[in-house]
Formats: C-alpha cells, structure tokens, sequence
C-alpha cells in the first residue's frame, strides 16, 4: 500500500497539456494580483529590511547607516529576549496541548454520537469572533472578581480564585487558553475534514480482525492523518510566532511585560519612533517563520518520503 | 440458490454493551464540557449588556434583575456605532472586490496555462502565507502616509486584499485544475480567446469558489485589528474591532457598557457565520487537506 502524500492527482498533470498562450495574454491576466502584492507585500518587505540597518525615527532622511546593530541590539535586549521566549512558550502549548486537544474532538465528532453538526458549528464559532471580542469579553472574566473568580467563590473553591491577567507568573498560561478558545476549532475542522477522507474499509477491516480502537487508532488512523495534522500543527507554529492582535487587546504584553510576544514588542517600538530597531524585529520574525517553514518542510516532506519507500 | 444472511445479526455481550454506553457518556460529558467553556463566555457578554455595571461587579453569575436595556438602546442610538459598522462593511467589501478579480485571474492562467516561470509565481504567491501584516507594518504604514491613504478605507482595503491574495490563490488553483482540458481545447478551437473563456467558463463553473474566497475575505478584513488601528487615524473613520478596542479602554470602568458593545459587534459576524457556514469551513479545509 502506498502512503498518501499531499500532491492531488490534478497537480500532477503534464504541463504538455495544458494549453498556451503569449507572454503578454499570460502578463495582463497576472498584473493585478503581481501589482498589488508587489506594492502592498514585496515593497513594504524589503523596505523593512533596509530600514531595520538604519537608525531612523521615520521622519528624518534615512542616512544614519548602522549595520547590524539593531539585530544586535535586539539580541541583547532583556525586552525582546522575554517576548521571544513568550512566543516560544506559547508555541510548545500549541502544539503538545491546542493540536491534541483539537485532534481529540474531531475524533469525537467523528464518532457517532447525537448532535454532531450542531456541535461542530459552536465549536467553530470562537473562531469566526474577532481577537478583539475575544479579549474583551476574556478580559471581563478574567478581572480580579470578575465572572471566574466569583463563580470559584459561589461554588466554594475562594482558594483557587487568582489574578488571572495580572500575576506575572500566571498571565501567559491564562492568554494561552483564551488563544485555545479562539482556535482549537479552526484546527479541528481541518483535522475533522482529513478523518473524513479517510477510507472506511481500513477501520472495518481490523475492527473484524480484533482491534481494539487505541490499536485502530494509532496504527490506521494516526498515520494516514498524517499529513492533515503537519498543516495543523504547521499553521499553529506560524501563528504562535507571529502572535499580536490578541495579546494586544487582552494584556498589551503586561503586566511588565510578562505577556509580551515579539510582535507586541515591535509595535511598542514603533509608537516610540525607533522605526529601525521594530523593523530589524520585524525581518526577525519573519526571518524565524520562514526557517520554520522551511525546515518543517524538508523534515515532513521526508517522512512522507520515507513512507512510499524512497527513502532510507 | 441458498439467501445466505449477508451480516451475521450482532450479538453483544452484556458487559461489551455496558462498556460502550459508558465509552459514550464519557464522550457526551467531554463534549458538554467543550460546550460550556464557549457557550458561558459568551452569554455573560450578552447577559452582562443587560445589567447595570452595579448589578455586574456584585454578582456576574445569575441573570440580571432587574433586565436594563440602556447600556443597548445608548450605543445602538449613537451615531458612532453604526458608523463604524459601516465603515467596516465598505472596507471588507472594497478587499473582497478586489482580492476576487486579482487572485482568480492570477491563479486562472497559472492552472490553465503553460508558461516559463509559472511555478515560480506561485511559490512567490504561497511564501505570501508567511507574511504576517506585522513585518510589513513600518514600510506599509510610510507607503499609505506618502500617497494619502492614511484614514482612507482604500488604506486598509488595498494592504488586507493583497495579503488575502496567497491563500485565494492556494485554494482556487486546484479548483480551476480540476475543470475538464477537453473543456477548454474544444473553446480554443472555436476561436474563444482567453479572456472571454475565462469570463464566460470558468467563472461560471467557479461560483462556489468565488463565494468561499469572497466569505473569507469578508471575514477576514471584519476582524482585522492591527492595520486599521495604525491606519485609521481618524476616529470617525474607525472599524468596528477598533471601536471595541476604544470602548473598554475608554469606559474601562463601566464594566457593563463595554459588554453590551461587545456583544453588538458580535452579533454581524456570527449571523454571518450563521448563513456562510458550509463557504468558511469549506474554504478552510480546502486550503489545508486538499493542497
């Protein structure tokens, strides 16, 4: 049996046949789309990386060339070196517990159990609300007696009640379930769409020959799941690295900065006017997003690899 | 010839049933659970509108007695609220126009056509997904301020249609694909050029793309945060994110009155939800198991 591997029999249709036309039919039909991302995404870009070897406060000419210096003043900025490890954090949680946790409730819902489309919809709901809703209303419950801490009070537990937003040691945990609640749906319905790909004859087969459904699971439906759950998982390393609006909303990075991401970090930057320094952060971050890529690429393109046989 | 019974009636034991129910419930209770933890959040938010902000600081649980209507009637009587829902209506449907035409035309001659260098746009369209607005926000900000586009929804619409182009692009690609050769040679011989085949066929056969493109986009740019906050200076210019984010700065202290904003601005996203359900997941997961 051959493993699946993400390229769609159309993708692999011969170039020959495909039909021909003038360079210049082939230009007219792309100029918008190249027109507006090269002024409003290629342009800003490699401005970002000029600037960020500048000195410069956005207003003045652009002449107070600096070299690296911003990159290492990042480096060694206590600042910045907290917020990347924020992002860091909240990365690992991703991927160990919103990606799990998704993955089990698509399980769940692919389960035969009553309500399945109904539940599916306000799973999915949080992640149709804005970030700015969702941190508003979070940020209601989550005030020191607010809707949590009275409901621990109502039921008894007045020893579990906290500062959710505002102990320096508790902030980012509680940022990280309020982005879970934002998000584990999006990932379950990706995961949910692959389980539903997935042939049904396998699971009856080895349901016949006695499996029990961890077995089924872990030896049929995990690796064929497989290259669904790299997207997951891939879109949810992205998204901890390049984290702002609901932070921003919810904590602004606080309290002293210990909610603080990169990103929040490079807008703090900007409203100070130091446009050189939030954009060397900027090509940072997407200087870290694209080796993620990259290398995330080339580790699961591998193992797809390694599954038809061609490889090792 | 014999009628054999294809499926052997099932036979259970006792203890395999009792196995199952309890295998159930534990789903049902998880799935329960799940439920609370979004369904409570937002009712409070709804609920804690109807209170008054001495009724929400004493007691946030039950519901609100007695109801008090003002905090909705005072915001829905303000000329900011729905100036803000306007303003955040033309700006997604200004993206939406413009990521349609820009993102299918592209990503049409890309499927459709044979022609040196065509992966090479696409790659350069997919590395786009990489992008957040947050790397481009400083050079964005000094291209909008230098052509006057600050506090213009043009401002926000050209930027969030432009990065809103890489994943239009992902998901109409296989799509138009999948549209039969035959389809198009039998056009070619009949003298159909390639602007009017793709006006007059493919667009047609693609309705359900367009829609799910134009839903995402839509929603999208109704939830975008951080470039209309640098971009829409002007406060009568403001989106409705933006409005709630200067609300529960403003009158962080009236709890309730943020609650009931809070909730109004809720509410166009999840109707819209409500009716373009099968286009966001269908969008969604297109983009992510089928590629």
């Amino acid at each position: 049996m051959r493993a699946p591997t993400t390229t769609t029999p159309a993708a692999r249709q011969p170039a020959s046949r495909l039909g021909r036309v003038p360079k210049t039919t082939v230009l007219l039909f792309m100029l918008p789309a190249l027109t507006l991302y090269g002024v409003f995404v290629i342009y800003p870009i490699i401005q970002s990386l000029r600037y960020s070897f500048y000195d410069w406060n956005g207003l003045e000419p652009l002449d107070n060339f600096v070299g690296l210096d911003n990159f290492r003043r990042a480096w060694s900025d206590q600042l910045f070196r907290d917020a990347l490890s924020h992002n860091v954090i909240i990365l690992v949680l991703s991927v160990f517990l919103q990606v799990p946790f998704a993955l089990g409730l698509a399980l769940l819902l692919n389960s035969r159990i009553h309500g399945r489309a109904i539940l599916r919809t306000l799973f999915f709901a949080p992640y149709v609300l804005s970030e700015v809703v969702t941190g508003v209303v979070w940020r209601q419950i989550l005030r020191p007696d607010g809707l949590l801490d009275q409901g621990l009070d109502a039921v008894g537990a007045t020893g579990l009640t906290h500062e959710w937003l505002a102990d320096p040691e508790l902030v980012l945990y509680s940022l990280f379930f309020i982005i879970s609640w934002k998000y584990f749906g999006f990932h379950m319905v990706i995961i949910l769409a692959g389980l539903q790909q997935l042939p049904r004859e396998l699971h009856e087969a080895a349901s016949i020959d006695g499996a029990s459904s961890w077995q089924s699971f872990r030896y049929i439906t995990l690796p064929l799941l497989g290259p669904t759950l790299r997207v997951s998982l891939f879109l949810s390393i992205i998204g901890a690295l390049q984290l702002f609006d609901l932070v921003w909303v919810t904590t602004k990075g606080g309290p002293i900065g210990a909610s603080s991401t990169m990103a929040t970090f490079l807008y703090d930057q900007f409203r100070k006017g130091l446009f050189g320094y939030a954009s060397a952060v900027s090509i940072v971050i997407f200087g870290l997003s694209l080796v993620v890529a990259l290398f995330y690429q080339r580790v699961a393109l591998r193992r797809d690899l390694e599954g038809t046989g061609l490889v090792g | 010839m014999v009628d054999l019974p294809l499926d052997p009636p099932a036979v259970e034991s006792p203890s395999l049933r009792r196995r199952k129910w309890v295998g159930h419930g534990a789903l049902y209770l998880v799935a329960f659970f799940v439920l609370c933890a979004i369904i409570i959040p937002l009712t409070f938010s709804v609920l804690g509108g109807f209170r008054t902000n001495q009724q929400l600081v004493q007691d946030p649980v039950g519901f609100p007695n007695p109801w008090t209507g003002s905090n909705y009637t005072s915001i829905l009587q303000s000329g900011e609220f729905w100036r803000q829902v306007v303003n955040s209506t033309v700006i997604a449907l200004l993206s939406a126009a413009m990521v349609l035409p820009a993102a299918s035309m592209a990503a049409f001659v890309i499927a459709r056509y044979s022609f040196r260098g065509r992966e090479l746009f696409y790659g350069l369209f997919t590395l786009g997904l990489l992008f957040p607005v947050a790397v481009a926000i400083l050079p964005l900000f000094i291209v909008l301020r230098q052509v006057g586009l600050l506090s213009n929804p043009l401002g926000v619409a050209l930027p969030q249609a432009a990065f809103g182009l890489p994943i239009a692009i992902i998901i109409m690609r296989p799509f138009f694909r999948a549209i039969p050769q035959e389809l198009q040679d039998a056009a070619a011989i009949d003298g159909c050029t390639p602007l009017r085949f793709y006006w007059s066929v493919m667009l047609p056969l693609s309705r359900p793309v367009l829609s799910t493109i134009a839903v995402i986009t839509i929603v999208g740019s109704w939830n975008a945060f951080f470039l209309p906050l640098l971009v829409l200076i002007d406060p009568d210019k403001a989106t409705l994110p933006i409005g709630v984010n200067n609300v529960s700065t403003q009158f962080s202290t009236d709890f309730a009155l943020v609650l009931a904003y809070t909730t109004l601005a809720m509410v166009p996203a999840l109707i819209f939800y409500a009716i373009a359900e099968r286009q966001i997941i269908g969008g969604l997961t297109a983009g992510a198991v089928k590629e």
